[in-house]
This record gives C-alpha cells, structure tokens and sequence, in this order.
C-alpha cells in the first residue's frame, strides 16, 4: 500500500453558463482590474487515501468522482495523483 | 393509500407535508428515516423540502446515497408513487429519477415569493383533479431551482408531456419575468416516463390553507389521495393504468 495524495477539479462544461463565474467577474471589475474576459468558477478536492498504487488511487478518484463529485449533466472532471 | 415522509438531516418541510396530508386532507401519513431503508408499505414516498445534508456538495447529492433512497429507487423503478419538493425535486435529480438538473438560481438570489403554475398535464396522479391549463399559486424558497437539461432532454421532456408546471404570470402566460430561477422553458416541475415521479421546486404543502395566503396547493393533494377528483375539472381526466394498477393492490 502506498501514499496517495490526490485532487479532483470538477468543472462547469464548455457552453454552460456559469452565473456565479459571472458575478465574480463583475466584482473584480468593480475593483478596477481590467482586462478579465471570462470568470469561471469550479471546485476542487484534495484527498489523502492509502492504496495499492498510485494507479489504483486515480482509478478510484475516478470511479469516485462520476458518482458523487461532479454532476455529469452540466459539470466535468479531471483527476491528478502524486505519490 | 398511505403516505411516508421521509425526514433527512436537514429536511424542514417534512412537518408542513405532514400536517397537510394528516390534518388537511386526512389521509395516513407517517415519517420514513433516512438511514432506515424500510418504507413501510406506504403507497407514496414524499422527498420534503429543506437543506438536506447542508446542501453540502451540491443540493441532494448526498442525501442520494442515504439507505433509504437505494429503497425509494427501487421503489420508483416498481412504479410506486414518488413526489419530491424543492429539496425533494433536487435529490430525485441527482438519483437519476428525474432528467436535468437543478441550478443556482440565474440572479443568484434565494427566491421566497408567492409564483403562478400552470398545470401542463393533469394526467398524472399528482394533477388528476385539475383542469388542463389551470393556474395555481404557491410560495417558491430556493436558492437553486434553475431548471436545466440538454436541449434533447427538453425536446423529449415537452414531447411526452413531462412537463407538468411551468412558471406563468397571473394571466396563464409563461413569460420572462414569471421565470423565478432562470429555468429552462419556465419548467417548475417535471415527471418521469412512466408518469409516477414528480419533481417540483414550488411548494404546495405550504399552500393548502387560505389562512397561509393560498389553498392552490391542495389540488396536488387530493388529486394524489383521490378526493373530490371527478368532480373538479370540466372534463373527467382518465386515471393512469399506474393508479388502476395500485388501486387494486389497495
């Protein structure tokens, strides 16, 4: 068994609209910083978990996150492992 | 026919189902536990509103794994009656009973005011005593209730006729402006194929009683237990096999 530090980033899927995105991204304008084209907001989720190999672990954030983390109808996933 | 309501960490509209069905319309009702997955026989699971689970994660997303949702699926996959609202409607999402989801609010506000529904299909068990097009009103509480799903799954949802609310003005008319949340095609609530799953973020259990502003809602509830069903609308909407079928088992 080994270490595992993971994270999932669960993020909205390309066209659509992010409203909370878009909120931040008026208050930073607000601010005064200049220049921000598109403000999209998302999660992520930092994990320590024991298992077989650093391979077994991404497997499982995998498996973890199409079931629970992230809403397949409007968001993505996108899975990292270090040992 | 018999009522279970289930109460999750969270849930605070389990007591105003409760008391409408109990004290309301006087039909048996009791409490079903989340972690107990025993449901009792009833003949209909309600979802209550609320904050299960904190909303933590994303709204139902965890209440979705309780022990008593693995029965409530199974139960819907039989063709029991199942009726979700607000918080109800978002956990029968994410269990993947009902199609779509639902989304912070468009304006990123929590909406709490009175709305108009206009019953789009008054041939399901939980809209039989109403007429087609009949226009209801009831209190929205929610911070997400925008309606979303792939433009095919609206497509087929507006085909088979499982839409069953929409937001509408006072006139009957779903515009811009009577959309609360942002949804999708002004869609308040929605059924499944099979017709015996409801999801709606309005809240009739809060509207059954003129004292708390509005006595729509109880339209909901007597269509369900079967009260005063034939006499109300202009025409006498033709029970499902589903209700044929149950009423046998009853």
């Amino acid at each position: 068994m080994v270490m595992v530090t993971g994270k999932v980033t669960v993020r909205l899927k390309e066209g659509v609209l992010d409203p909370q995105g878009q909120t931040i991204q008026r208050a930073l304008q607000q601010m005064g910083y200049a220049g921000i084209d598109q403000v999209r907001a998302g999660k992520t989720f930092e994990f320590k978990l024991q298992a077989d190999s650093p391979g077994a672990a991404k497997a499982q954030l995998k498996e973890m996150s199409e079931k629970l983390l992230a809403n397949p109808v409007i968001e993505t996933f996108h899975v990292e492992v270090v040992e | 026919m018999r009522i279970g309501v289930v109460t999750f960490p969270g849930s605070n509209c389990d007591y105003d189902a409760y008391a409408a069905f109990r004290h309301v319309v006087s039909c048996p009702v009791e409490f079903l536990w989340h972690a107990d997955p025993d449901l009792h026989n009833v003949d209909c699971v309600v979802l209550p509103g609320g904050f299960s689970f904190g909303d933590y994660l994303r709204a139902g997303a965890i209440a979705r794994f309780s022990p008593v949702m693995q029965s409530v699926i199974k139960f819907a996959s039989d063709g029991g009656l199942v009726w979700g609202i607000c918080n109800g409607f978002q956990v029968l999402t994410e269990a993947g009973l009902l199609p779509g989801t639902l989304r912070r609010n468009a304006h990123m506000r929590f909406a709490c005011r009175q709305v108009h529904l206009r019953v789009e299909n008054n041939r399901t068990p939980f809209t039989r005593g109403c007429r087609p097009g009949q226009i209801l009103m009831m209190p929205i509480a929610h911070g997400e209730g925008n309606y979303y799903a792939a433009p095919e799954v609206l497509d087929e949802l507006e085909h088979n006729g499982q839409v069953v609310f929409r937001y509408v003005n006072a006139q009957g008319e779903p515009d811009v402006r009577s959309n609360p949340n942002g949804s999708r095609h002004n869609i308040a609530g929605i059924t499944n194929g099979q017709g015996n799953v409801l999801g709606m973020m309005p809240h009739p259990e809060r509207a059954v009683e003129s004292i708390l502003g509005s006595a729509d809602g109880l339209a909901l509830f007597q269509s369900l237990i079967g009260v005063g069903v034939q006499a109300v609308g202009t025409e006498a909407p033709s029970a499902s096999p589903l209700i044929e079928k149950r009423r046998a088992r009853v």
